[in-house]
């Protein structure tokens, strides 16, 4: 006991008061407590680190057909040297594709395009659902109803629909795909960000701040949107998980990137038709997203679970 | 009750004029002309002029609009010109593939999804429940293309030759004929008519049909046909359903009222199926509710992997075909389908907890 009380003596002297702990840093570490979180931490920095380093990682370019270059066939079975692939053949860790381009290459380049994915589409979903959410929820009256009348209308659509619905109308490719995925994902964030406002609204602190003779602008990016960003960053991570398994399946359906880009969702679906041929270029593509996404919410799981105690005791 | 449903109703009526207008826009904002959009190769000058006239193409944008309103009412949706069918025909033929799909995907989710749940929150912390969330986890995140072709894989080819083998396409196998139950039941109709039309749509579900006619040969294909679909469209929803389930159970089990009915010396059946159970159902409710969507969504990609003529394969074809007016017609009808099972599970959802029609 004497030494607990002398050791927080020390820390005051040092002015280092174990009140003194932020609640970013009591999140910290209550994600760090999370099995579920971690996992998704790992699993999340090492495709990061994949992403930042495919030129390095990538033994072929994930672009170039193989064709008069090296002796091997299209659609060629994985062959690693370690496990008892002869060294006369090339190594392909996982094969070569339709094209004979490097499967493997591919895939490393691909993790690049799946979070530049994730985070574009989100980010646009964000900032347009917290403006409108924002002038929704400060604002009321017809504004609100204007507002939340629309969002309602896009929720009514299911998801992928109505995102295929906007590509139909776009024309196919990445920069649509993504755009339409961001549309659709508006009204989540608006909803969101509508739910704090009106939480906080008209609480003492921003009545104060309009007492001082703050403007509506001071008031609501000062005083309230911090109020709303807890939820907008669990509801934002998941939601990359949600963007990136649809802009895969738009993708798939080639209504996404469009070959001979490197991107999971068309590199599978390229090949949807040679799964009993060549199985290994369903399967790679697919498990990559499959681990992305995954990564993603068990992250925002965990996110939900350190920000808001209350739900502790479920999970 | 009566008056929170009319109020529902209400409510929604705004939310229907909205994807009017959203799928109005969508044709005309498609590149070029509506004519040619709408009608591809089909569209001859002559036609054209018939085609705008027809549709009031000449006159102001509010009163196109209001006779698309009007076209819709009266359950025009516009023509195919691949089929050269109206939209309407194609929805009664296809529909039915896509509701049978999505039914027993949901079956399936609620029939393993619940049990797990429930298990798992009562041996909370067990092997049993360390496994089931693993697995939940996963089972959300699976691309849904990816896993119907690894089913097809692992069903079709890995385990050919034993009884787990099971068709990776179609419907029924070659040679496997259906006769519409009613014909079985000696039932004569005219091909028109209300009668006609819903013992129509019926027959064309497979398993349905089967039962309905006795027919257990079509019945035991129809139903190893479906499974591999089902079990791809239905992982994500089981997934949710499993969660919700275990995450409602958890918070219910630690309620005062359960240590009360375990300290009265009730059996742990009692407690869990009687006490608990009734009062986790609201959330998964709910869960369900949601995952219909997504089950709509999940069937273009089913359908297309599993090569299953319904809705969505249809849609995927005409996008790819640029047949928009079965894009546009199918949209609409999506969308209000979708608008209908939201109301019919907030109505539900009212009648399971009286909290929520008396506020």
């Amino acid at each position: 006991m004497i030494t607990d009380t002398s050791k927080i003596a020390q820390l005051d002297s040092e002015g280092l008061s174990l009140r003194s702990v932020s609640l970013w840093q009591i999140t910290w570490r209550r994600l760090f407590r999370r099995k579920s979180a971690v996992v998704g931490m790992v699993i999340l920095g090492i495709l990061i680190l994949i992403a930042l380093t495919a030129q390095w990682l990538a033994p072929y370019d994930p672009l170039q057909p193989l064709i008069g270059i090296e002796q091997i066939s299209k659609r060629a079975n994985p062959c690693i040297h370690l496990l008892g692939c002869p060294a006369s053949e090339p190594q392909h860790i996982m094969g070569t594709d339709g094209n004979v381009r490097d499967e493997f290459s591919r895939l490393l380049y691909g993790a690049r395009l799946s979070l530049m994915i994730g985070l574009t589409t989100v980010s646009f979903a964000i900032i347009i659902g917290t403006v409108l959410g924002a002038l929704s929820g400060y604002f009321g009256g017809w504004v609100d109803n204007l507002i939340m009348r629309v969002m309602d209308v896009l929720l009514a659509f299911p998801s992928l629909l109505l995102a295929i619905a906007i590509v139909t109308v776009l024309g196919p490719g990445l920069q649509n795909a993504l755009l339409a995925i961001g549309i659709v994902s508006i009204p989540t964030y608006a909803r969101v960000v509508r739910a704090s406002v009106l939480s906080v609204r008209e609480m003492d602190f921003v009545s104060a701040t309009r007492a001082m003779g703050g403007n509506t602008i001071q008031i609501l990016f000062r005083r309230i949107l911090p109020n709303a960003l807890t939820p907008l960053i669990v509801q934002g991570t998941l939601g990359i998980a949600t963007a990136i398994l649809d802009a895969a399946a738009l993708s798939f359906l080639g209504l996404g990137a469009q070959p001979p880009t490197p991107e999971w969702g068309s590199m599978l679906g390229a090949e949807r038709n040679q799964v009993f041929t060549a199985p290994h270029l369903v399967f790679y593509p697919g498990f990559a997203i499959m681990l992305t996404v995954l990564s993603f919410n068990l992250l925002g799981d965990g996110l939900r679970d350190a920000l808001d105690p209350r739900l502790a005791h479920i999970s | 009750m009566t008056t929170y449903i009319l109020r529902r109703i209400v409510l929604s009526i705004p939310v229907l004029i909205g994807i009017l207008f959203a799928t109005f826009a969508l044709a005309r904002l498609i590149p070029g002309d509506p004519c040619h959009a709408m009608l591809g190769e089909k569209a001859t000058e002559v036609v054209c002029n018939e085609f705008i006239s027809r549709h009031g193409l000449d006159k102001p944008i509010p009163i196109q609009f209001g006779i698309y309103v009007g076209e819709i009412m009266q359950g025009d949706f516009g023509r195919s010109f691949r089929f050269s069918k109206p939209v309407t025909d194609l929805l009664m033929e296809r529909l039915p593939i896509t509701v049978e799909l999505s039914f027993s995907a949901l079956f399936l989710s609620i029939l393993i999804g619940v049990p797990l749940g429930v298990i798992s929150a009562v041996r909370h912390n067990s092997w049993v429940d360390v496994v089931t969330m693993v697995w939940a986890n996963v089972g959300v995140s699976m691309p849904v293309f990816w896993l119907g072709l690894m089913l097809a894989y692992i069903f079709a080819l890995a385990l050919k030759g034993t009884p787990l083998q099971l068709p990776p396409s179609g419907r029924l196998s070659p040679g496997v004929l259906t006769t519409p139950f009613w014909e079985v039941w000696g039932l004569s109709l005219q091909p028109s008519g209300l009668l006609y039309t819903i013992l129509d749509f019926l027959s064309r579900m497979n398993i349905l049909n089967a039962v309905l006619s006795a027919n257990w040969k079509l019945l035991t294909d129809a139903v190893t046909h479906l499974i591999l679909p089902s079990m791809a469209l239905g992982t994500i929803p089981m997934a949710l359903i499993a969660r919700m389930a275990r995450s409602a159970m958890l918070e219910v089990l630690g309620q005062d009222y359960i240590r009360t009915a375990r300290a009265k010396g009730l059996r742990q059946r009692v407690v869990v199926f009687k006490h608990a159970f009734r009062n986790a159902l609201l959330p998964l409710v709910t869960v369900i509710g949601l995952s219909l969507g997504g089950l709509l969504g999940g069937a273009v990609l089913t359908e297309t992997v599993f090569n299953l003529s319904g809705v969505g394969r249809i849609l995927y074809d005409s996008i790819t075909a640029r047949d928009y007016g079965i894009v546009q017609g199918f949209t609409v009808v999506i969308a209000v389908f979708f608008v209908f099972l939201n109301l019919i599970v907030d109505v539900s959802y009212a009648y399971l907890d009286p909290r929520i029609r008396l506020d």
